[in-house]
């Protein structure tokens, strides 16, 4: 049985004058992939932070399980809501298996001093998933790129947080890191967990995505499964540009085209 | 790795002890022997330890929090700032009506430099920023003591702050010690505490913050600390720089760069270099003793440029 895990009210959001996103009202399901695609600045980063707590909303509300979100302790939040940002990176050359273990701060760990069993043991579990154990002594700064985002997306998993947020995980990755990450986050949402991913790949979105919402102009668009949300219409209005419809496997695969004149 | 630290730390204490004008005063057996201990030796050597002690952390928390290894307070102005309000405690009459003016002045000093790098670093780009604001506050509180030199009546006061800025705990007895130490302990415990804040740092602030770090308060807190250890250093020993940019350095790599578990070595590592260089004065046979910070300085200087050369090379080239 799925359940409400985050509820998004009357949010608006502004910087300096300029509203990034307008009244906007959504909720998030735990067991469940929900992708947001959009163009570029259409508000996708910004609604993933107030999502993560880390911007405070002009007007409207984040709830998590029906509290406002605003008014949280972030201890308490840091154990729900795990956040992965965009191009993710460490200011220092951290060995993985530390850089990992950051993942556990939100359950009171300390690098300082021994991992106390249950915070070895989730740090060895996220390696595992990101298939990184052979990686753990390794400084991050002798990894390729891949490598060093799989460390990251193992910072994030290692909180076993109710609710995932990953913004753009799959950027500057190659076909097979970018589908073995997609893959990581569905198991995740088979634990249970609530995840929301910002993509830019709307092929990406459309295979391992339960859901999709469509930010364009500062609102939602589209919001519903895959077929519906990435239907011709919505997406050439909220790109502005054409798209021929492939369908793979019964799975819609929408192609950029032509710039709509 | 900190019992080894603590074992240097300690002998070179002794050491400051038994080094100078009469080696090993108590072998004297007499009272002037004692008094030599007591009211010379004891003093220079503890302050040396507090002084290093704290300029090491600082130099930690400093480099951990702005994620930035060049981070230090002498570098970036934050002991140029403690100086310029010393001086202005001094020289307004303040200092002489009331005693705990000199720390009190230079803790705001200090605390007020940190607060401006905050900003610069928030809102720049990185280094680049970070050194660009250190470069100005340097300058401007260069030109602000000299100013407040111009005004002074005093017309040794240019010799003497000169000789004071140039940082030297020679001739400190127990009554600098205890005006002094209280602050550097009370700054050092409020950072201490703080080091599971800077390994999430690592990862950027709102990272952090994800994890669950209240990054104003950690901010509140770090500010008050550092000004607290270096403004009451500073205000007491005048400038001495490169400590904390060295002592961090040395022991980094050794805790996998994890920017809390650098933070009690870099305090011994500091206490180590700043006992050691104060015994290493003595010893040069210069007419006049070499002042402290300017032997740091020396050493120290070096070590910015390689450290400059490698984050460019490699990892932070930002």
């Amino acid at each position: 049985m799925n359940k409400t895990a985050l509820t998004v009210r009357g949010l608006v959001s502004r910087r300096e004058h300029a509203v990034i996103l307008d009244r906007i009202d959504l909720a998030f399901d735990t067991g469940q992939v929900t992708a947001i695609v959009g163009p570029n600045g259409a508000g996708k980063t910004t609604l993933l932070r107030h999502l993560a707590g880390l911007d405070a909303p002009a007007a409207g509300r984040v709830e998590l399980r029906g509290e406002p979100l605003a008014s949280l302790a972030p201890a308490l939040r840091a154990l729900s809501i795990a956040y992965l940002p965009q191009a993710a990176s460490a200011y220092w050359p951290l060995r993985a298996q530390d850089l990992v273990a950051l993942g556990r701060l939100p359950h009171g760990a300390n690098l300082s001093r021994p991992l106390r069993t249950q915070d070895a043991q989730a740090i060895q579990r996220a390696l595992e998933r990101v298939d990184g154990t052979g990686l753990a002594h390794r400084p991050i700064d002798t990894m390729s790129q891949g490598e060093r985002a799989r460390m990251m997306m193992a910072r994030a998993l290692a909180t076993e947080a109710a609710i995932f947020l990953a913004d753009e995980p799959v950027a500057s990755l190659d076909p097979a890191y970018a589908l073995e990450s997609m893959s990581i986050l569905r198991a995740e949402a088979a634990r249970g967990a609530c995840v929301i991913v910002v993509l830019h790949d709307l092929g990406l979105a459309a295979r391992f995505a339960d859901r999709i919402v469509v930010l364009a102009n500062r609102k939602v668009a589209a919001d519903g499964p895959p077929a519906v949300a990435l239907a011709a219409g919505v997406i050439e209005a909220a790109y502005g540009v054409t798209f021929r419809h492939v369908t793979v496997d019964g799975v819609p695969q929408p192609v950029a085209w032509e710039k709509q004149r | 790795m900190n019992r080894w630290l603590l074992l240097l730390v300690a002998a070179l204490y002794l050491l400051s002890l038994a080094v100078g004008p009469a080696w090993w005063p108590w072998r004297l057996g007499n009272e002037v022997g004692w008094a030599i201990v007591w009211e010379l030796r004891l003093p220079r050597a503890t302050l040396g330890l507090l002084i290093g002690g704290v300029l090491g952390l600082s130099g930690a928390v400093l480099q951990g929090w702005l994620r930035n290894p060049l981070a230090e307070p002498g570098v970036i102005g934050v002991s140029a700032c403690a100086g310029f309000a010393a001086v202005c405690a001094f020289y307004s009459g303040l200092a002489a009506a009331f005693a705990l003016a000199l720390p009190l002045a230079g803790i705001t000093g200090a605390a007020v430099a940190v607060a401006l790098l905050m900003g610069a670093v928030r809102s720049g780009t990185g280094t680049v920023s970070l050194l660009l604001m250190g470069v100005a506050i340097n300058a401007i509180a260069a030109a602000l003591i000299s100013l407040v030199l111009a005004l002074s009546p005093n017309p040794f006061a240019y010799q003497e702050i000169s000789l004071w800025l140039a940082g030297s705990i020679v001739d400190r007895d127990l009554h600098y010690l205890a005006m002094a130490a209280p602050f550097m302990m009370l700054g050092a415990a409020m950072v201490l505490g703080a080091g599971r804040w800077l390994d999430a740092l690592s990862l950027g602030e709102d990272t952090a913050r994800s994890l669950g770090a209240d990054t104003r308060s950690l901010g509140l807190r770090f500010t008050l600390g550092v000004g607290l250890m270096v403004g009451a250093a500073t205000s007491v020993a005048g400038v001495i720089g490169f400590v904390g940019l060295i002592a961090p350095h040395l022991v980094r790599a050794k805790v996998g760069f994890r920017p809390g578990a650098t933070l009690v070595p870099s305090m011994l590592v500091g206490a180590a270099l700043v006992l050691g260089a104060d015994v290493v004065v003595r010893l040069l046979p210069t007419a006049s003793e070499l002042q402290l910070g300017v032997f740091t300085s020396l050493v120290g200087a070096p070590f910015l440029v390689r450290a400059v050369r490698k984050a460019h090379a490699a990892w932070l080239a930002t």
